[in-house]
């Protein structure tokens, strides 16, 4: 209980801030500011195995997260049958033939000793396959864009409840950081963080771009939900009884009927919008939870103690026998899959996939920062990192406001100075988050909640 | 004629524009590899930085415009780059004295300096964003064009004009100058010796009695003079938004990687051969063979390698190429 003092302070603390936000501002934004701080916790410990454990830079968390959400719409979205025999066919033909390619560069590989001679084989296989996929598919992709764009133009999922999402986003992310990691991670660490934010551009590039598949900039809008919808919450009987028991006191000061009716509708309106959210907060934080206790338990097993000796001194530990390339990727995919089930959690909560909004700063840089601050080596300093910053990311606009105000209180309203200031109030958040890790880096390298290894 | 009009063609929509967008990215580059050859680390706050400067040269040109002054047929900007170099360095300087040189005292590992140069960029961004706004601006004022598509077609009596912009010749013979002069710098007075001595050999350099803190600062101040000129040029040759900028870093970080990161002369190179491929595989030849091919040959479709969305992508997978056949780059890396 001692020892963990201040990792209970330090949670308390920001529960207690979450709180005040729903007291001063509004439960609404409370509960969304406190899903976003569950999905953001996810995301930083994918990235605290990656880099507290392993030691690994992986600038490229805005890739696997987009692939988690690509997930989400391939699973959940019903299949759009006139896409599919419009152009089904060519893309299933496309995908043989890059399974095809794959599995004769693979062939040329093992069957012949490296040499000029097969690498301008395997040069040319890929130019070839490039080029005849072209040709199979583009008329196949054409047809399918056409089917409807306005509403479809592409393929459309699977049409399964789309929790399933969360463990095929996991999927498609290791997938991607398996194939990464088998050609990058030899690369030495600012080499391996400049390629992964590179490769993470390119993932980006193919979603946004490949409409057939994604909507590309179209968005996918109205996916399903695991939860309940607010408009069939409020018309369900429980529903209202619920809200009315907890309400009653406010409703009994009204005495007249129909402006009790008019207050209890209101109440059902707001009501049915935080029941939603408290749905999704109850199945990120079992996520969050489940994906804690694994974390911990790989943290103090041998394993984790590998991890370790290989992070701190690679060529010892690859004295002592361990197999470091082998460690490096599986953590690299490990990592990964995390990041990726975030991502599916994230299309699930906004309940729709918009490429475009899929930035580095955010998805990348930010959860770097909360990694950094929260303490990297340490599940609970991540979380709570992931906590902290998104908490200040959302709340940094009002407390630059409120700054603003204080410092310019001296000004007329009309002055070009305080209103090129109140104009500028939402970019507070980047500065914060700078000065934010600098000093954190200066002063607490280690993070608010530093790495603690004792032997249990 | 046919053929003149087919290389016209090429010279107007490729080789031009890539020259410029080449000569914007190498200046971009040379800054990536001299912070990553003397003070070792990779910079993110790279794209960043190029807009903080490329913001004062704006300020400095509405003001001088404000003042009245002109330049003619040239733009005001080239008036205001002096002094926006001038607050550029100082505020390197000022980061570096405040955030860098803790960790290059304590001898932090390469990670740790990339680590902080994030939280330089926040900051960075954030002071740009706040001062100038996250829109789109245009500075560029005087004379637009050298030759105009129209006047060539009529000057040559050919078909397919070429038309040449007033800022991409300036960004071209800027370039030259500047990266002739940091080259004669480097290889010919005794501190730019100094400086690669300190590159190549830190403890040895030492020993030779070089003095770190001096070299510290002129890497600072150079740095500070192509990142204010490299992003104001791709301002007036394009337009000025910070989200751009940030992006930049990529194909810039690409650019140094290419040409083997710490080695100028590979980073100049390297920012030319990003940019020509990029443009020469997203580039649609259609009108080019129909110029050389006889009538019944004709392309029925673009002939497009890939599609311009791709821009970006093209010159990361070049980069990733690279990096895994050849890590330290086209020419040998990590000497000054």
């Amino acid at each position: 209980m001692r020892k963990n003092l201040n990792v209970i302070a330090a949670y308390t603390i920001m529960m207690g801030l979450i709180i005040l936000v729903g007291i001063f501002q509004s439960w609404n934004i409370a509960l969304s500011i406190f899903n976003l701080c569950l999905i953001s916790a996810v995301m930083t410990m994918g990235a605290n195995i990656q880099w507290g454990y392993a030691g690994l830079i992986n600038f490229g968390i805005m890739g696997y997260t987009a692939l988690g959400g690509l997930a989400a719409v391939l699973i959940s979205v019903d299949p759009v049958q006139e896409a599919w025999s419009a152009g089904g066919s060519n893309i299933l033909l496309s995908l043989l033939l890059i399974i095809g390619m794959v599995l004769a560069v693979r062939y040329v590989l093992k069957k012949y000793e490296k040499s000029k001679v097969r690498t301008y084989i395997i040069a040319t296989i890929i130019i070839a396959g490039i080029i005849i996929i072209r040709f199979v598919s583009e008329p196949g992709i054409e047809a399918i864009e056409e089917v409807d764009p306005a509403k479809t133009g592409f393929l459309g999922g699977f049409g399964l409840p789309i929790i399933f999402s969360w463990v095929v986003g996991a999927l498609f992310a290791g997938g991607l950081a398996f194939v990464i990691g088998k050609v990058a991670l030899g690369l030495r660490a600012d080499y391996l963080a400049i390629a992964t934010l590179l490769i993470s551009e390119i993932v980006i590039a193919i979603i946004k771009h490949e409409d057939w598949l994604t909507r590309g900039v179209k968005n996918v809008i109205g996916l399903k939900r695991p939860a309940p919808y607010e408009v069939n919450l409020q018309q369900t009987d429980w529903f209202i009884n619920l809200v009315e028991k907890f309400n009653l006191s406010k409703l009994n000061l009204i005495t007249d009927l129909t402006e009790r009716q008019a207050a209890l509708n209101q109440f059902v309106i707001e009501g049915s919008s935080i029941f939603v959210k408290l749905c999704y907060s109850g199945l990120f934080l079992i996520v969050v939870i489940i994906l804690l206790i694994l974390t911990q338990k790989a943290l103090y097993s041998p394993w984790g103690r590998m991890m370790r000796a290989i992070r701190d001194n690679e060529e010892a530990a690859n004295a002592m026998g361990k197999n470091v390339v082998k460690q490096h990727l599986l953590i690299f995919v490990l990592g990964s899959a995390i990041v990726g089930i975030a991502g599916a959690m994230l299309v699930t909560q906004d309940g729709l996939f918009t490429p475009g909004s899929y930035r580095p700063m955010r998805y990348t840089f930010l959860i770097w920062v909360m990694v950094i601050v929260g303490g990297s080596g340490n599940n609970f300093g991540a979380i709570l990192g992931g906590f902290v910053v998104w908490f200040l990311w959302i709340e940094s606009a009002p407390i630059g406001l409120y700054l603003v105000n204080l410092t310019t209180a001296g000004l007329a309203d009309t002055h070009f100075l305080k209103v090129h200031l109140i104009e500028s109030v939402p970019y507070f958040r980047f500065l914060m988050m700078g000065i934010g890790l600098l000093l954190i880096m200066r002063y607490r390298p280690k993070g608010i909640l530093p790495e603690k290894i004792e032997i249990k | 004629m046919d053929y003149i009009n087919a290389i016209v063609l090429l010279l107007n929509y490729i080789f031009v524009p890539a020259l410029a967008y080449g000569s914007q990215l190498a200046l971009g580059a040379i800054f990536v590899t001299l912070i990553y050859g003397i003070l070792r680390f990779a910079n993110f706050a790279t794209g960043d930085m190029m807009s903080f400067g490329t913001m004062v040269t704006i300020l400095f040109t509405w003001y001088f415009k404000s003042l009245g002054i002109s330049l003619g047929i040239l733009p005001t900007a080239l008036i205001a780059i002096p002094f926006a170099i001038i607050f550029m360095v100082g505020y390197m300087l000022l980061i570096d004295k405040f955030v860098f040189k803790y960790y290059r005292v304590s001898k932090s590992p390469p990670v740790q300096l990339a680590m902080v140069s994030i939280g330089v960029m926040f900051v960075t961004q954030a002071v740009v964003r706040i001062i100038i706004g996250p829109s789109d601006r245009r500075f560029f004022d005087g004379e637009k064009f050298l030759i105009k598509a129209g006047e060539f077609k009529e000057m040559t009596g050919l078909n397919e004009g070429l038309a040449i912009k007033s800022t991409q010749v300036i960004t071209i013979v800027v370039t030259f100058i500047l990266v002739s002069a940091l080259f004669w710098f480097l290889n010919k007075t005794k501190t730019g010796k100094s400086m690669r001595a300190y590159s190549d050999n830190e403890d040895l350099a030492l020993l030779s009695g070089i003095d770190p803190k001096k070299i510290v600062m002129i890497t600072w101040i150079i740095a500070g003079v192509l990142a204010t000129i490299g992003g104001a040029l791709y301002g007036l040759d394009k337009s000025f938004k910070p989200f751009t900028y940030f992006n930049n870093m990529l194909p810039i970080f690409a650019a140094a990687i290419v040409g083997g990161i710490g080695n100028p002369f590979g980073a100049f190179l390297g920012g030319y051969v990003i940019a020509f491929s990029e443009i020469l595989l997203t580039y649609a030849y259609k009108k080019f063979f129909m110029y050389l091919l006889p009538e019944s040959l004709e392309p029925n479709t673009l002939v497009q390698l890939l599609s311009t969305d791709y821009k970006f992508a093209v010159s990361f997978s070049i980069l990733v190429i690279v990096l895994l056949y050849r890590p330290s780059g086209i020419f040998k890396g990590k000497i000054l």
